[in-house]
């Protein structure tokens, strides 16, 4: 009687399998996978993903994608008119599952000067969509294409001149699960690396140009993360609570250079390399192509600002690709025991290394014409060189950097002022109170961006609205 | 006997000018022989004498067109000929709308609108061998090609947002006295279409590497092949029926001897 319940039992198991076996079907050839229903794809803007496909069937995926030239920032003060997917840069990402039948919709704004189309890298046919989507300023052309390969895929214009397009920020993500979706996440994000050449250099205010010359020479004036400089830091920063699975969509639109991709103070779990099928695990950099993609997932463990960057570390440091991720949650001594002693090393300290001294910088083009620029001029040096220890409102960070809001040290003596801008601090000195032993490196800025600066220093915060010009700062330049 | 010659030559020159009166509103272009950027099959092309329009085509001469021609009136067009976009800047048959000028150049036209305009005025639309021979001078030389700033210039245009509300003869005249041929708008050219590029232009590099090697023979520069390419792009990416935002026309004429 047991013997013949157990054999039920086992029975009715294996008419189970089989029938989930029957709706999991897995078809030799993915081409063969049927759609049903028909669903508009939700397109989502950098940093953000549309929500995961899950267990949804194949469906027939209607994407419309608007072309749009416009002028935006590259950083505080440049300007750069984008050619982009979607009104951003990178494009919308674009979400997709194995077998959906892609009905695509590329629009060309009417004010568009330029024809356009699209080459996509999930695309199996000539020119990955490019042949059929070239569409004149003020037109719509529609094409369609089954998704027959999982993986994460760049796409691109492909309009002659190729490079200038990619060069001017068309490109995007578009990914393609598998059966099922990829395992579920606490934290997706969209990030994709881009090479920008501007015909005035690195910083150089107003509205900048596209050189070519520079495209093909591949020296690139900013190498920058979701299209402009700062665009994952600061209140852009994305974010996650300890614990959580972080996995990030990088893309390298390029078009000239190939990312490193690294994230200062986690490893990678797992990358799917090259955003195939293969999986790495524990890795410190990816490496990801020009027209190429990774997807990388962490655990994130302690809190803290990780920083994601191009380990070709000038181009981090120097040339905008640089992004942070902001982990809150508990500590975990264990894991990361946070400062133990305060003593200094400084291998990059003005005794080590050889700086440029700031009588070798040159001015800028266009000085301050009064005091408004002054302030205007004076945050973007602000933004771009003191913001990252003296922080957004001057409030320093408790304990290792002193404030500049109300600060005492800093109204009691301009001339002390800027020779700390010129030649850097060491040593220990009291604010407001406080002691604080830290080390402030000289800055490499021009006499009038340090009048600048410290113009607008002193005219924030409730400080004492002091007005630095040149003169003053030559002065003090000259009397040592 | 040297100072002979040269009078001769000169009182040959007057009459040849003199032979030869100029139409209202054009300039004489001599023709010749000379090598386009980029999209033929042959390298060399002729290009014979002709005249060509000073400024483009603007809203208001398009608008004393239409009065006297009402087929081609925006509410009359046939929509074999036009799309819905034509001349959509306008208001209603004779009026702009409030945003737009008299003297900027008109455009949202079909390429049937233009050819119709100029064979009205007994002109005609010109070939894109012919555009392309006048569009490569610049204010000092007939053939500015192979002058970075040339090139640059032409590239920062195309770049440039809404350049075609922009009124004509702003920027300086090139050597034949044509005015707005870049920095402006596109302009239709009688045979747009002739010169095939698909839409993926990846492959027509490779179709036309002789091509290449026929730029080459001038030096050419990438930045002019570049701006030639985004050229013949636009030209590519057309139909007929087409009216777009920032592609106008000028017309010319054959030179009858």
């Amino acid at each position: 009687m047991k013997n013949q319940l157990n054999y039920l039992l086992l029975f009715i198991s294996l008419l189970l399998i089989s029938c989930f076996n029957n709706q999991e079907k897995n078809y030799e050839n993915t081409s063969e996978i049927p759609v049903s229903r028909e669903m508009t794809a939700e397109l989502t803007s950098p940093p953000n993903v549309p929500t995961p496909v899950g267990r949804r069937k194949a469906k027939k995926l209607i994407v419309k994608m608007e072309i749009l030239e416009k002028e935006g920032e590259m950083t505080d003060g440049v300007r750069y008119v984008y050619w982009t997917f979607g009104g951003t840069v990178p494009g919308s990402f674009i979400r997709t599952r194995i077998g959906d039948e892609v009905e695509f919709h590329l629009q060309n704004h009417p004010d568009n000067k330029l024809p356009h189309n699209i080459d996509l890298h999930a695309v199996t046919g000539p020119g990955g969509g490019a042949e059929s989507s070239f569409v004149a300023p003020g037109h719509e052309k529609v094409f369609s294409f089954k998704t027959l390969n999982p993986g994460l895929y760049v796409y691109h214009c492909a309009t002659a001149p190729v490079g200038m397009h990619i060069a001017n920020g068309m490109y995007g993500l578009i990914l393609v699960e598998p059966e099922g979706g990829l395992p579920i996440v606490d934290k997706e994000y969209y990030i994709m690396q881009g090479d920008f050449y501007t015909k005035g250099a690195n910083g150089e205010r107003g509205l900048q140009p596209f050189d070519m010359q520079k495209a093909v020479d591949e020296k690139a004036d900013y190498v920058v993360f979701n299209g402009k400089v700062g665009s994952l830091t600061g209140d852009n920063a994305i974010t996650a609570k300890v614990g959580e699975t972080v996995r990030l969509f990088v893309g390298n639109g390029g078009p000239g250079l190939v990312s490193s991709f690294h994230v200062i103070g986690e490893i990678f779990d797992k990358v799917h390399i090259e955003g195939g099928n293969k999986i790495n695990e524990n890795v410190q950099t990816t490496l990801i192509p020009a027209g190429g993609a990774a997807l990388v997932e962490f655990k994130v463990d302690v809190p803290g600002t990780f920083i994601l960057v191009d380990h070709s570390i000038f181009r981090a440091f120097n040339k905008g690709a640089l992004g942070m991720l902001k982990v809150e949650g508990e500590e975990d001594k264990k894991i990361y025991s946070g400062e133990i002693r305060d003593d200094i090393y400084l291998p990059e300290g003005p005794g080590l290394q050889e700086m440029p001294t700031t009588n070798e910088i040159v001015e800028s083009k266009i000085p301050a014409k009064n005091f408004d620029e002054q302030m205007k001029f004076g945050k973007q040096v602000y933004m771009q060189t003191c913001f990252a220890c003296h922080q957004s409102e001057g409030q320093g960070v408790p304990n290792a950097f002193p404030p500049l809001a109300k600060s005492d040290y800093l109204n009691a003596d301009v001339n002390r002022a800027i020779g700390v801008v010129l030649h850097g601090l060491t040593g220990e000195i009291t604010v407001n109170g406080e002691k604080y032993n830290s080390v402030m490196t000289r800055q490499m800025l021009s006499s009038e961006e340090i009048a600048n600066v410290l113009t607008y220093v002193y005219n924030s915060w409730g400080n004492s609205e002091k007005v630095i010009n040149t003169d003053m700062v030559e002065k003090v330049k000259n009397k040592k | 006997m040297k100072h002979r010659t040269f009078y001769v030559l000169t009182i040959a020159l007057l009459f040849h000018t003199l032979g030869f009166s100029q139409t209202e509103g054009m300039v004489f272009i001599k023709g010749n022989r000379y090598i386009p950027l980029y999209g033929r099959d042959s390298t060399v092309v002729e290009v014979k004498d002709f005249e060509m329009d000073i400024f483009p085509v603007t809203n208001s001469q398009f608008l004393e067109f239409v009065k006297q021609y009402p087929k081609w009136q925006k509410s009359n067009a046939l929509k074999l000929f036009t799309d819905k976009s034509y001349l959509s800047n306008w208001e209603n048959d004779f009026e702009l709308k409030s945003s737009e000028k008299p003297d900027s150049p008109v455009t949202y036209v079909s390429w049937f609108a233009a050819k119709a305009y100029c064979e009205c005025q007994g002109k005609r639309l010109p070939t894109v061998d012919e555009w392309e021979y006048v569009a490569m001078a610049d204010e000092n030389t007939r053939d500015a090609r192979i002058k970075p700033d040339y090139n640059k210039q032409i590239l920062a245009w195309y770049e440039a947002p809404r350049t075609n509300e922009n009124s004509i003869g702003q920027l300086p005249k090139n050597i034949w006295g044509i005015y707005d041929l870049h920095g402006l708008v596109w302009e239709w050219t009688l045979d747009f279409n002739s010169v095939l590029i698909t839409g993926e232009s990846r492959k027509d590099v490779d179709k036309d590497s002789n091509l290449f090697c026929g730029s080459a023979a001038v030096n050419a520069t990438d930045l002019m092949n570049y701006a030639a390419f985004m050229r013949y792009a636009i030209r590519g990416s057309l139909k007929a029926k087409y009216s777009i935002k920032n592609l106008g026309f000028r017309c010319v004429k054959d030179i009858n001897k």
